[in-house]
């Protein structure tokens, strides 16, 4: 059994639905996402601004009402949950934010805000919980001594690590990592990323990791959903997304990717225009309109995510498992 | 504080020099003072000089370098979105450079805004110059910027992190957009990023900045061939995925970088370097020409 199944969720969200104002009409974030993540595994979540993977991120833990779908964890359905039952849930699953400046309450000490997890789920106070706190912030690579600072005193990789602290406080299985790393300078990115690793292997974690940047999600994950105007169009094992993708849009994804290498030529696929409006998505294939390979079918069927034998999912009418190629 | 720290380089006709460094070493500064934007008080130039075709143009008076700021030598930023003015149409914004320092009239001026839309390459340009700024997507609002910078043609440009809030297809479009609008054009282009695979792909020539100065420089090639300065070491190796070997740990430079406020005595990059010895702490490494038009401001190169 898998750890976590997300099936057809969605999640769309009102426009212009102000006190006086009638509705106009729904930003489709999330429109029908089905993917399971496993034990132990790093599933990676790539898409550019707006394509709403970090609403995919909160769906998941219910930090926001999903508008359909079912989503089990565990062999339980979360959306069926009561709020008590919800809470106790958010033990086993978590979430560490990407900006570690506004996700830090600046009034609380360091120890208060790793050790609040522990005083709400009951799991240790006074003096035991000042160890485990302690014990935590070690892990993660800070000391005793910054127990009693305020965030503002601490560097943005340092913050990030207080943020893995918390998450890691109340002994979680499941992690959401939305863009971890996205604010960091890439040598301090590359410690953080280090440290999720190793913390992944030491405490058997499961990550959810959702970024933008495709070199990041390469290096980390065992595999990779490619997420595009709230629908996933490919996904499959690290090396394959890496190695053979299929779907238009993964390959101008990846074509579009600056190699440090001055030595490195490559044909670039340089997509026209911009992310159309989730407002009002295109027919047929989301991606039809910037899509260079378009046939006549693609604007107006809807394609499906199918998958080959080895697990490699791709939603393509032209370059789909069976199609041509 | 010290923000610039002795820091010199070039740029030839025609060239791009990358200006390579992580957030706070002072990458916008060194270009805000090229383009002597650097708010004084408090900011203030106290040394140097800025050579610009031969002519020092940190002597020239405020009118003489109004005629070549945003005319001979032109900028872009970082935030496609806080750079424009949100009251004014596109079109009134890049018209008011060339109105300013081409003297032309109404008509012509909007003509001119419409023909520089259209080089870069923003479909349907004769209604989109009467839109806003928030009328337009970041992608969108980056060409408007590179527009209104290439309006005089000018034959410097300074990006700086041109792509940095821009998607990685928008950011592929945008780079495209500029190496051929610099060869269309002949300008030299200082591009200043952190993003090491932008540079291997715009740059000639590359400088690595940390913490106020300039610790290596030479040609890009020679960059990620044969990097001298620890610190460029460190910075390629902590690059995760494509291109380079997949590793399972990434090789993190340990440490933070220092504040401008606290800097260590000697060599800036020795707390965090895995060749300091002695000397790194009491003497400042000069850049020096290590190997053919390879310059490194450190005592135990390569």
């Amino acid at each position: 059994m898998s750890l976590l199944e997300v099936r057809n969720v969605k999640k769309y969200f009102p426009v212009g639905s102000g006190l006086f104002s009638r509705r106009k009409g729904e930003v489709k974030a999330v429109d029908g996402v089905d993917f399971t993540v496993e034990e132990g595994e790093t599933l990676g979540l790539v898409g550019e601004s707006g394509c709403g993977k970090s609403t995919l991120g909160r769906t998941i833990l219910r930090l926001i009402e999903p508008t359909e779908g079912e989503i089990v964890f565990h062999g339980k359905n979360l959306l069926s949950l009561s709020p008590r039952e919800i809470r106790d849930m958010r033990r086993e699953m978590q979430i560490i934010f990407q900006d570690p400046y506004a996700s830090l309450n600046p009034r609380m000490r360091v120890g208060d805000i790793v050790g609040e997890g522990l005083e709400i789920h009951k799991l240790a106070t006074g003096k035991k919980k000042r160890d485990r706190v302690i014990e935590l912030l070690n892990q993660v690579g800070l000391r005793e001594d910054h127990y009693g600072r305020y965030p503002h005193e601490f560097s943005g990789g340092q913050r990030q690590r207080i943020g893995i602290a918390r998450a890691l406080a109340v002994n979680p299985k499941f992690i959401v990592a939305d863009e971890p790393v996205s604010s960091l300078d890439v040598s301090v990115q590359a410690q953080i990323i280090n440290l999720l690793q190793e913390l992944q292997e030491k405490m058997h974690l499961t990550y959810f990791f959702i970024s933008h940047d495709l070199r990041v999600v390469e290096h980390i994950s065992h595999r990779v959903a490619i997420m595009y105007l709230g629908k996933i169009v490919e996904i499959a094992p690290s090396e394959t997304i890496y190695r053979d993708a299929k779907h238009p849009y993964t390959r101008a994804l990846l074509s579009a990717v600056p190699v440090p290498d001055p030595g490195h030529k490559k044909e670039r696929m340089i997509l026209q225009g911009d992310v159309p409006s989730p407002v009002n998505p295109p027919t047929g294939c989301s991606f039809h309109p910037r899509c260079p390979y378009r046939e006549d079918v693609c604007d107006k069927v809807e394609p499906q995510l199918e998958f080959t034998t080895d697990g490699h999912g791709v939603s393509c009418h032209v370059f789909g498992p069976g199609k041509r190629v | 504080m010290r923000a610039v720290d002795g820091v010199s380089f070039n740029i030839g006709e025609g060239k791009t020099l990358g200006l390579v460094g992580e957030s706070g070493c002072g990458k916008s500064v060194t270009a805000l003072s090229i383009m002597r934007l650097v708010p004084s008080p408090p900011g203030k130039i106290v040394g140097g000089e800025i050579l610009y075709r031969g002519q020092d143009i940190l002597k020239l008076n405020g009118a003489a370098m109004r005629k070549i700021r945003g005319n001979e030598i032109s900028m872009i930023f970082q935030e496609p979105m806080t750079s424009l003015n949100p009251v004014f149409t596109i079109g009134n914004q890049i018209g008011e450079a060339i109105h300013l320092h081409q003297g032309l009239g109404k008509r012509e001026t909007r003509e001119k805004t419409i023909e520089m839309l259209r080089l870069v390459k923003i479909a349907d340009p004769e209604s989109r110059v009467d839109d806003y700024p928030h009328q337009l997507s970041g992608g969108m609002r980056q060409r408007v910027m590179i527009a209104m910078a290439l309006s005089c043609k000018p034959s410097l440009l300074i990006a700086d992190e041109p792509t940095t809030a821009l998607d990685v297809t928008i950011q592929a479009q945008i780079l495209e957009l500029i190496k051929e609008l610099q060869e269309r054009l002949g300008m030299s282009l200082l591009l200043i990023t952190h993003d090491l695979g932008v540079v291997a792909e715009q740059a000639d020539e590359v400088a690595i900045m940390y913490a106020g100065k300039i610790v290596e420089r030479t040609q890009t090639k020679a960059i990620f061939n044969r990097p001298l300065h620890p610190y460029t070491v460190g910075l390629l190796n902590s690059l995760p995925g494509a291109g380079v070997k997949k590793k399972k740990r990434l090789e993190a430079i340990a440490g933070v970088v220092p504040s401008l406020l606290d800097l260590p005595s000697g060599c800036r990059f020795r707390d965090r370097c895995p060749k300091a010895a002695g000397i790194c702490a009491e003497a400042e490494p000069e850049l020096v020409e290590k190997e053919q038009d390879h310059w490194v401001a450190c005592y135990f190169p390569g």
